[in-house]
């Protein structure tokens, strides 16, 4: 007897649990049952799940009968000539749907050429074992399968053309490619996800090293492809206020905040505001300037400054841009929100040419940063004069074996000067043998390679250099949304030490094990400087060892025991200083006693 | 070494003489002698820890960075198949923090003379070391539950490979099972009678008789004699997974001067801190070197020296080596901060601020490199002159 569970609730048992999943899969591929019906049957725990519920992911699989397809050729022929449908197909029991669960039970064949006896399923197209991502690399089928998963992990952090109704819509932090070319080698799960959304360029490539700007992942670009508009982007982001009210009749008010406002800053930062207290279109802003202009009504009311009308009691909650990020106001919408308070939104443009140190990658997890951007002049270029757009390190390639690039590269190649476009679907693409013998044909090297001379020298390089056409991704990780120094800036309020973090214009930490390394050079001295920061001197008094008074006013300084003389200015680092505090407040007391260094 | 040798600049008296013996082996002539002898100097002075050198911050990345290095493959066959060791990073843990039981305890013992020539008679001496559990030299345990009885039919040639006689196991036998009637039945029979009558008792009982050791040494699970080469004779040890130092040193074919285990505590308990503080070292410098990762034996001396001074072993932990700094703000800033300042306060300690890490915390120069030449005047003599000051006046 083994129990059945429906849904994850228990209805019943039965008594020959195989023959009972048996029967149901029959009645099912009969179409008699609903395609989302899914039968298991856990041997070990002696139960069998169905379940017909929602949210299961499913996909169709071709049944397989005594090693048989059940997808013959007259039917595929008739799907061809569009006598049957796909439903008549599911319904006939030639294809079923299986969720993860009742993949458990399966057998599934990539291929024909490995059917067996014990198969259940054939996969409709062996493509469908990858993701969406993954699909779209190219010859994916030549590589390790953890290159794989970091190609397909670049892709989903490329810049393309997300919609094409961007310009009417505002969405959080958006990178936007300029110009997109759909792939000269693509899957053709490419054609499937829409070509107009691609999310890269065809560039041309040189393998070869190029002094070192191109080591340990980097890539040297072609500055007149960048120039051309190469991998240039827009980077979007809005900035949003509500009007907000507050109990007892408050308000925000959007202005220009008055001077005497709390927290109004240089007036210089509100200069680009117009009347209203929004900033105008097409105005050009850096960071830390106020797009909208608000104020609030102080969050907690006193007595007395509720009815006064002389004290400007309000807050200045203006809208500022990011510290750092520069932009072009590019569109401004006033509007209401669903509870009828006014909304602004301020959208911000940014054009971002490629620099270095901007990420790019090709579809085969081979991303890198670019190290140099140089004048084609001084680049490689072949025997009829092409010159390379991107300069790739052919040290990436032994280690990592992705073979998928070089074969992408030979197929870009072959349908550039063919003008056409190459297959490369994993395991049914066009095959390597074939580029090459059309390469050969087109009056290349079939191997991909070619003479080059160093545009620097003039002089022939002695090897051949392999060139190809790629699709290259730029990602969206970008030097200008990342770069971060500081000598001075802020501190927090507690320790006086700097503030961490890009956004709070913070400092770079110099942590434990750094320390550590100061520390093992002997560098005492240096080490304290650079600790330095919160730095703070703090008046002791040598007779009771705790913190004494100085008036600054007067110049003198006493201490709460009474006395008036030992009391010494000790410097010492503010967050020690609060170490002392905390440990007062734990009713531990401590004391410091005082004597000459020397 | 000669005393303060290192501020003369000398070099120490072992590595003169041992200077001294290769000069005259190479037949080397005096000039060239003293060349030598100048040279040897000279490195030896270069490769010498400077005054004011952070040798703990050294020696402590000197370990650590192989140890970031160290994956968690961690086990590694050792001598024989059928033998694993831990190694690698656990092993380097479990040695610093001094935990009393190794994973994997194991002796390296050597035997004398008579016996580490064949296999044949390491072989006898293994199986004499190894614990045998009444089970390995019985063919059945009959339960007799007429007459409320467990019957041991011995394996007479089990018994035989194990040097046992059935009268010794007997004997063995007899202080183990205190409260219960033993008695002997020929040659291969021994009857067990429990005094109470209670069918899951005498089952329990029969359970655990048939774990009951009966011979060999306690706590050495497996001996394997293993091949060592000693320079060009090729010599037999036994490789023990289970350690028991005070066992082994009563049997009377092994070479006790020679045998070791890799249980510190139990090496400290049995043969004294001295001997701990070498297999300290000698462990150390064995698993970073079987890792590829070497590291100069200043560093592990080092630490060993540190967990060792006390006399009693300290695990680099909170507990050992860190509670013995002489500094409350050192001690707190690792680890359990709050017990530290406390009990700092109940007996009113002072801190000196005379090491790095509380240095470090008030933002002073410490006192290591550039920031350890202090001043030193003689007053002697001197005329001091204070300013004089109105009350309450200071000069920032």
């Amino acid at each position: 007897m083994s129990d059945v569970f429906f849904n994850g609730s228990l209805v019943g048992k039965v008594d020959d649990a195989q023959k009972f999943v048996d029967s149901v899969k029959q009645t099912r591929r009969e179409g008699k049952l609903s395609r989302h019906f899914n039968i298991h049957y856990d041997q070990n725990q002696d139960t069998i799940f169905v379940a017909l519920d929602r949210n299961r992911v499913t996909r169709p699989l071709v049944i397989v009968k005594n090693g048989i397809s059940m997808l013959t050729q007259d039917k595929l022929d008739a799907l061809r000539n569009r006598n049957i449908t796909w439903n008549k197909l599911v319904d006939s029991g030639v294809v079923e749907y299986l969720d993860a669960m009742e993949e458990e039970d399966a057998f599934v064949a990539l291929n024909e050429n490995e059917l067996t006896d014990k198969h259940t399923h054939i996969e409709i197209n062996p493509v469908t074992i990858f993701g969406i991502c993954t699909s779209i690399v190219p010859y994916a089928n030549f590589n390790q399968s953890s290159r794989l998963n970091r190609g397909q992990k670049t892709q989903k952090q490329a810049m393309g053309c997300y919609t094409l109704n961007y310009l009417n819509r505002m969405d959080t932090a958006i990178d936007l490619l300029h110009y997109p070319q759909t792939p000269i080698v693509r899957s053709f799960s490419q054609s499937m996800i829409g070509e107009e959304r691609s999310a890269g360029q065809n560039v041309v490539i040189a393998i070869i090293n190029y002094d070192g700007y191109n080591m340990s992942d980097a890539l040297v670009l072609n500055k007149a492809s960048v120039e051309r508009g190469l991998g240039r982007s827009t980077h979007f982001r809005p900035y949003v206020t509500e009007k907000l009210r507050y109990p007892g009749g408050q308000v925000d008010e959007i202005k220009i905040p008055d001077k005497d406002i709390q927290g109004f800053t240089l007036e210089r930062d509100y200069r680009l505001l117009n009347e209203d207290g929004i900033i105008y279109p097409e105005a050009i802003i850096s960071g830390g300037d106020v797009v909208i202009g608000k104020t609030s009504p102080p969050r907690f009311l006193g007595k007395l400054e509720a009815f006064s009308t002389a004290a400007n009691i309000r807050k200045d909650t203006s809208v500022r841009t990011r510290y750092g990020e520069d932009g072009i106001i590019s569109k401004v919408v006033i509007t209401e929100n669903e509870d009828g308070s006014s909304l602004i939104k301020v959208d911000v443009r940014d054009s971002r040419c490629p620099e270095i140190g901007d990420k790019f990658s090709s579809r085969h997890g081979q991303k890198g940063i670019v190290g140099a951007i140089v004048p084609p002049q001084d680049l490689p270029f072949t025997a009829s004069g092409i010159v390379p757009d991107v300069v790739f390190s052919p040290n990436g390639l032994p280690k990592r074996m992705t073979v998928s690039q070089l074969i992408e590269a030979l197929g870009g190649k072959v349908g550039a000067l063919g003008g056409r476009t190459i297959e490369g679907t994993a395991f049914q693409s066009e095959d390597s043998k074939s580029l090459r013998e059309q390469l050969l044909e087109l009056g290349f090297r079939d191997d991909g390679t070619e003479t080059m001379y160093d545009g620097r020298t003039g002089r022939q390089y002695t090897a051949k250099i392999f060139v190809g056409n790629m699709y290259y991704l730029r990602l969206k990780h970008q030097v200008a949304d990342k770069i971060q120094a500081r000598a001075r800036g802020p501190v927090t309020l507690l320790t006086r030490q700097p503030t961490e973090g890009k956004a709070k214009e913070g400092g770079l930490r110099l942590g434990e094990m750094e320390k550590d390394c100061f520390v093992a050079h002997g560098a005492s001295l240096l080490m304290k400087e650079r600790f330095d920061s919160d730095r703070a001197v703090i008046w002791i008094c040598g007779k009771c060892g705790d913190s004494a008074v100085h008036d600054a006013y007067r110049n003198k300084a006493y201490c709460l025991c009474g006395e008036k003389v030992n009391i010494h200015p000790i410097e010492m680092s503010y967050a020690f200083k609060l170490f002392l505090d905390e440990l007062k407040s734990l009713h531990l007391k401590p004391k410091l006693g005082l004597g000459d260094t020397y | 070494m000669s005393n303060q040798s290192w501020l003369k600049n000398e070099i120490p008296n072992y590595l003169m003489e041992e200077v001294e013996q290769l000069a005259k082996s190479r037949k080397l002539s005096a000039a060239k002698r003293d060349e030598f002898i100048e040279k040897v100097r000279q490195k030896y002075h270069s490769m010498q820890v400077d005054p004011g050198e952070a040798i703990g911050i050294v020696s402590a990345q000197s370990i650590g960075e192989p140890g970031t290095q160290m994956t968690m493959r961690t086990f590694h066959f050792v001598g024989v198949s059928a033998l694993n060791v831990t190694l690698g990073l656990p092993r380097i843990i479990e040695i610093l923090d001094v935990r009393k039981e190794p994973k994997t305890p194991s002796m390296l013992i050597a035997l004398k003379s008579s016996h580490n020539r064949s296999r044949e008679a390491a072989e006898s001496v293994a199986n004499k070391i190894t614990e045998i559990e009444v089970a390995k030299v019985v063919k059945e345990i009959n339960l007799d539950l007429a007459n409320q009885e467990i019957i041991l039919v011995l394996d007479s040639e089990e018994g035989r490979r194990y040097g046992l006689t059935p009268t010794q196991i007997y004997d063995n036998l007899i202080p183990q099972i205190k409260g219960n009637e033993i008695k002997k039945d020929g040659n291969i029979r021994i009857i067990i009678k429990p005094k109470e009558s209670d069918i899951k008792k005498l089952y329990k009982l029969k359970e655990k008789i048939k774990e009951l050791i009966i011979g060999g040494i306690k706590g050495i699970t497996h001996a394997l004699p293993i091949i060592k080469d000693e320079g060009e004779n090729k010599i037999y040890v036994i490789q023990t997974f289970g350690s028991n130092l005070k066992g082994v040193a009563e049997i009377p074919e092994v070479d006790f001067t020679r045998t070791t285990t890799n249980s510190l505590y139990e090496t400290a308990k049995v043969l004294g801190i001295e001997a701990a503080r070498q297999v300290i070292i000698n462990e150390l410098v064995s698993v970073l070197e079987e890792q590829g990762m070497p590291v100069d034996i200043r560093h592990i001396l080092l630490v060993a020296d540190l967990m060792c001074v006390s006399g009693n072993l300290l695990g680099v932990t909170r507990h050992g080596v860190t509670s013995q700094k002489s500094s409350v703000l050192a001690r707190a800033s690792f680890e359990i901060p709050l017990q530290h300042l406390i009990a700092a306060s109940i007996i009113g300690e002072t801190d000196k601020l005379n090491s790095v890490v509380e240095n470090v915390m008030v933002n002073q120069p410490i006192p290591v490199g550039t920031g350890l030449p202090d001043l030193v005047v003689k007053m002697d003599g001197a005329k001091i002159t204070k300013p004089k000051k109105k009350d309450g006046e200071v000069t920032a």
